[in-house]
């Protein structure tokens, strides 16, 4: 799989990166270069083989419907780069 | 330089249950090794006054004749492991200056333990790296050099500043974690000893995610002992994480003297690699020796999906992370760029804060997962790791445990490989496939190459059966009676 | 549904009729104390960011652990649709960055749900029902709140709803009018709440709806559809429906074509406009949850779920057909509320229970409807409207006079049989003294006796005279005899 400039600029938005121009073209090269050797996969045939998902089998563990947290608001806002009034505040976001 | 710090955890250990020295005295002499190590770039942040304060606590509890498995212990802490009050960085610049209001399920059983905080450890940026050159705070620096070549070189990653730290005995010990061999790549470079424990042996609530279902956290130390005394303490069921296993911790330190004899161990043929030095070869041919003067039996094994591991973990490692790495958005904690627009203060925000090597792979991880490549490539991924997981079933139908080598060549030099991702991912070519299959792994300090660097062999378990790897790491160990130690060029 | 049988009804426009075509994904909140992933409350309300786990605000290194009430919750709301349970179901992440979603994802389920297809039968106002199939329910969490009238140039985020469980109810598009919506839409309400699985709760957003709507020439194939988000009333989802509709008919009557997207119904304007921040293509990279393993649970959970629900509305309303003898409009109106259902129960205990239906449906209903009451609220209990509905049926007191009775047992919270024996409201059945009322009123009368004859139906007038007579408290049917008696020479009997 060969991954154009385009591409790149897609992932790029996706994932919330600022990726100057100029960088566009040798990061589709190396991502490119990455998905060709990755594509060694093909090779094996796994039609019927199923997903990995757990070492060992077991169940997943449940939590008791209790409230056991919460209530430190401070502490959540604590380290944002700007809070008012135990709100996280973030740039004017129009729906 | 203070003999205390020559000694190994265990012996520190005897040493302060017999009131030989006091924890105080430890703690300062571990701090003023690791100020004088900062050429090594070991430590992102120093935390001697702590140290002090949990050192005089423990001799305290010693003093009444009480303490933990760890009393007193001076240890450094990997920085993807979050501490309370103490800044966790992860090593990327979207985490400097974040002080986590909490303490990782890991760290606190240590420090419930007794043992004492040294710092936070340099690593590469989000963990991703096999040389500790993605840092953000700079690369650790290796404390072992070729023979009178000052060329630094990389003590290895991500759990660089680890191994950098234990390896030139700034503290008995330290938490490494290991996605890809991020604990045993190391450890073999820096000769030291590490494990990475069965997927879900030890908790991961607290500890930065980079792949979640390959990431676990191990100890790194001087010796197998040393190991098998921390993992102790550091393992057992979480019930904040959902994926740790409710199963009793055995005693470790006990199996470290169990040896060999009737085991069999598996030599996987396909780890035989073209291009791999021959040294490399060589060790592994002497690591057989050992075990079978031991009174181990040596058995040929097959696994044939060895080679597809490397890719299976470059789709499976970079998509999680992708997501993982979602929530550093300049929201909530961290670096933020400030912009009027919300998407550019994102984009701006995670331009700027996170590296090189984590921008590729946050590209590469959101590239696979897009939709319509899904089942091309996670899908296929996690697919091949049970083909991969299978392999060592079949294997271990055969033998007890398997020897390999730690790591396709010794320390390299700063720099030395920066520019092509792939050859940099090869670096984990015997170490990663034990993450995929979630398996337990250990690296022990094996030889010397032809340039004086420390090279290491790698045990390989069943699942949660790191017992074995403990009792046939020390039979090597022992058999490698290995002594030298890097010259105290920092110093 | 067979798509060719035609039902509800078909919009004019100019060029010809269009048919509506409508699906709902319904997002109701679990009734639970904490939340899904996290020990954090889920209760409504609560100071900035106080509901709030680690967890919840997406710190590093944090890890989602399922609270095991919400799983029983969700299994239970599909039995309660008559739907498949999925003893393996997995949670997937859903990525996309918003600052009301600190993971930067959202743990939801895509491939593997936990409950599959099921069916509501819903209750239109005609008396005629309709069958709508749920495609799937699944849990997932709901993101935080976004504030952004606090400043100018500023959101503020509110973690407190961040990772409170939503079964997220997926419909067939199945329904044809805004009627049938809105049908289905309580009828799921009232299914919820009758299992207790959520609170239904609107106005608090604990059930929301989105709404799929597109047009189509009747038979034709489905037209694109737009899905117009969070639409939180009955009486809006019914509004956003007709206007949308009607906006993209006339799109496609000016030549124009319908585009999928994402749109916002603005209740103040009474329309729907597109939503700028989901203008650009999604891409949601959805992959199970590394953190969590699948979920899975045996035969013996769901049957101790099931040994546990309650009777449901349809069940309900038969049985209320077939014991008490009601019609199926009444059963219905009173099955729709749980609490309404209960207070019918215990009211026609022993009574007489076409009228007791009366009584609750009629004037019970017209009063608290003025109030704004609750049924909980009312201030005649059952046991007090069915001792009413027992003065009626033994003959204590006239209808008549128990409607002057209710409104005081309404008004003041007594006991029936209290108000009638106090004030005096006792039917007069003594035939003596309803005789010589009826002597006087004929004696003093004479014109009228004599019209009579001529005029049979004035035999009413006479039962009125007395009637006031007697205060109203004369029993109808003895003035009736006593009159009859008298004149029935005149009226030819």
């Amino acid at each position: 799989m060969s991954v154009d400039e385009k591409a790149v600029r897609r992932a790029a938005r996706l994932a919330r990166l600022a990726v100057p121009e100029d960088r566009l073209a040798p990061l589709a090269a190396e991502l490119s270069g990455i998905l060709a050797w990755v594509e060694q996969l093909n090779e094996l045939d796994t039609q019927n083989v199923e997903p990995m998902t757990s070492v060992r089998p077991m169940r997943l563990y449940r939590r008791a419907d209790v409230v056991t947290d919460g209530f430190y608001a401070e502490d959540i806002v604590k380290n944002a780069p700007r809070s008012e009034d135990n709100f996280f505040v973030v740039p004017k976001v129009v729906e | 330089m203070s003999d205390l710090m020559k000694m190994t955890l265990a012996e520190a250990r005897e040493g302060l249950r017999a009131r030989r020295f006091s924890s105080a005295e430890l703690a300062a002499a571990s701090a003023a090794e690791i100020a004088k190590a900062r050429p090594l770039n070991a430590f992102i942040v120093e935390t001697p006054e702590i140290a002090a304060a949990m050192a005089a606590a423990s001799d305290a509890r010693l003093a009444r004749g009480e303490g933990g498995a760890l009393e007193g212990i001076p240890l450094g802490i990997k920085d993807l492991f979050c501490t309370k009050g103490i800044q966790t960085t992860a090593g990327s610049h979207i985490l400097e200056g974040f002080k986590p209001v909490y303490e990782s399920t890991v760290t606190q059983k240590l420090w419930d333990a007794g043992a004492v905080m040294m710092g936070k450890l340099n690593l590469d940026e989000f963990a991703m790296g096999s040389s500790n050159e993605t840092s953000y705070f700079g690369p650790a620096v290796n404390p072992w050099r070729r023979g009178n070549d000052d060329a630094k070189l990389v003590p290895g990653g991500s759990s660089g500043g680890s191994a950098a730290a234990v390896a030139a005995e700034l503290c008995f010990g330290a938490t490494g974690t290991d996605t890809g061999g991020s604990i045993r790549q190391p450890a073999a470079v820096t000769c030291i000893a590490g494990i990475k424990p069965t997927y879900g042996r030890c908790s991961r609530w607290g500890i930065v995610a980079f792949a979640s279902s390959l990431d676990q956290a191990g100890p790194m130390a001087r010796t197998v002992k040393d190991c098998a005394i921390l993992l102790r303490e550091m393992a057992g069921f979480d019930p904040k994480d959902s994926t740790s296993v409710d199963l009793a911790v055995p005693d470790f330190e006990a199996a470290c003297n169990a040896g060999v004899k009737g085991l069999r161990i598996g030599v996987p043929k396909e780890y035989r690699i073209d291009g791999v030095p021959a040294e490399i070869d060589a060790l592994w041919e002497q690591g057989i020796a050992w075990l079978k003067e031991a009174g181990a039996e040596i058995v040929e094994v097959s696994l044939p999906h060895t080679k597809y591991a490397l890719p299976a973990y470059y789709i499976v490692a970079p998509a999680e992370a992708s997501s993982n790495l979602a929530r550093y958005d300049g929201v909530k904690y961290g670096l933020r760029v400030e912009n009027d627009d919300l998407t550019r203060m994102y984009e701006q925000t995670r331009a700027a804060g996170f590296g090189r090597e984590v921008q590729r792979r946050i590209l590469i991880g959101t590239y696979v997962l897009s939709a319509g490549y899904y089942d091309a490539y996670y899908l296929k991924a996690q697919k091949v790791r049970t083909l991969i997981a299978g392999d060592f079933k079949a294997a271990f139908e055969k033998c007890d445990a398997l020897l390999t080598p730690a790591s396709p060549s010794p320390a390299f030099g700063i720099g030395e490989k920066t520019n092509d991702p792939i050859s940099m991912y090869l670096n984990d070519v015997y170490t990663v496939t034990v993450n995929l299959a979630g398996l337990p792994g250990i690296a022990v300090p094996a030889g010397i190459s032809k340039d004086g660097l420390p090279l290491g062999l790698q045990l390989i378990g069943r699942a949660f059966d790191e017992e074995t790897l403990f009792s046939a790491g020390s039979v090597l160990e022992k058999a490698a009676g290995f002594t030298g130690k890097p010259g105290r060029w920092w110093a | 549904m067979s798509e060719s049988k035609m039902r509800g009804k078909l919009i004019e426009g100019v060029t010809g009729s269009w048919e509506v075509v409508i699906g709902l994904e319904v997002h109701a909140q679990v009734l639970s104390n904490a939340k899904l992933f996290s020990g954090a409350s889920a209760a409504y309300g609560g100071a900035p960011n106080s509901h709030v786990s680690l967890v919840d605000a997406g710190m590093p290194g944090m890890l989602p652990v399922i609270n095991e009430y919400c799983v029983e919750q969700a299994v239970r709301t599909g039995l309660g649709l008559n739907a498949q349970i999925n003893k393996v179901s997995v949670f997937d992440r859903k990525n996309y960055f918003y600052p009301d979603l600190p993971q930067g994802y959202q743990i939801s389920q895509f491939k593997q749900p936990i409950v599959g297809e099921g069916v509501v039968v819903v209750d239109l106002p005609g008396g005629e029902s309709v069958e709508v199939g749920i495609e799937r329910l699944h849990l997932e969490q709901d993101a935080g709140k976004s504030l952004h009238d606090q400043d100018p140039n500023a959101t503020f985020v509110d973690l407190n709803r961040s990772g409170v469980a939503l079964m997220e109810i997926v419909s067939r598009p199945d329904m044809r009018s805004s009627e049938e919506a809105a049908a289905y839409l309580k009828k799921l309400r009232a299914i919820v709440r009758y299992l207790g699985t959520c609170d239904g709760n609107m106005d608090e957003g604990s059930m929301r709806a989105d709404v799929n709507v597109s047009v189509r020439r009747p038979g034709a194939a489905l037209g694109t559809r737009c899905e117009i988000k969070n639409v939180n009333s009955m009486r809006f989802v019914a509004q956003a429906i007709e206007y949308e509709a009607r906006r993209q008919i006339d799109v496609l009557e000016g030549g124009g074509s319908i585009h999928q997207e994402t749109r916002l119904f603005d209740n103040k304007a009474g329309v729907t406009r597109p939503m700028r921040s989901k203008e650009e293509a999604h891409d949601y990279r959805y992959f199970p949850d590394p953190d969590l393993l699948p979920l899975e649970f045996d035969d013996a959970f769901i049957a101790r779920i099931k040994a546990t629900l309650p009777e449901l509305p349809d069940a309900k309303k038969a049985r209320f057909v077939s014991e008490y003898g009601l019609s199926p409009y009444d059963a219905g109106v009173l099955v729709a509320e749980r609490e309404i259902a209960a207070y019918f129960e215990a009211a026609a205990k022993g009574r007489d229970a076409k009228a007791v239906a009366n009584w609750v449906t009629g004037d019970l209903f017209a009063a608290l409807n003025r109030d704004g009451k609750p049924i909980g609220e009312s201030p005649v209990s059952a046991d007090a409207l069915g001792e009413m509905v027992g003065l009626i049926g033994d003959g204590t007191i006239s209808g008549r006079i128990a409607k002057d009775v209710f409104v005081i047992m309404y008004e003041t919270g007594e006991r029936p049989a209290k108000i009638v024996e106090e004030r005096g409201l006792r039917q007069v059945t003594d035939t003596g003294a309803i005789s010589a009322a009826v002597d006087e009123v004929i004696a003093s009368n004479p014109a009228k006796v004599e019209e009579l004859a001529k005029k049979p139906k004035l035999i009413g007038w006479f039962v009125g005279e007395v009637m006031k007579k007697t205060q109203g408290k004369a029993n109808p049917q003895a003035v009736n005899e006593a009159l009859k008696a008298k004149l029935g020479h005149l009226l030819g009997e």
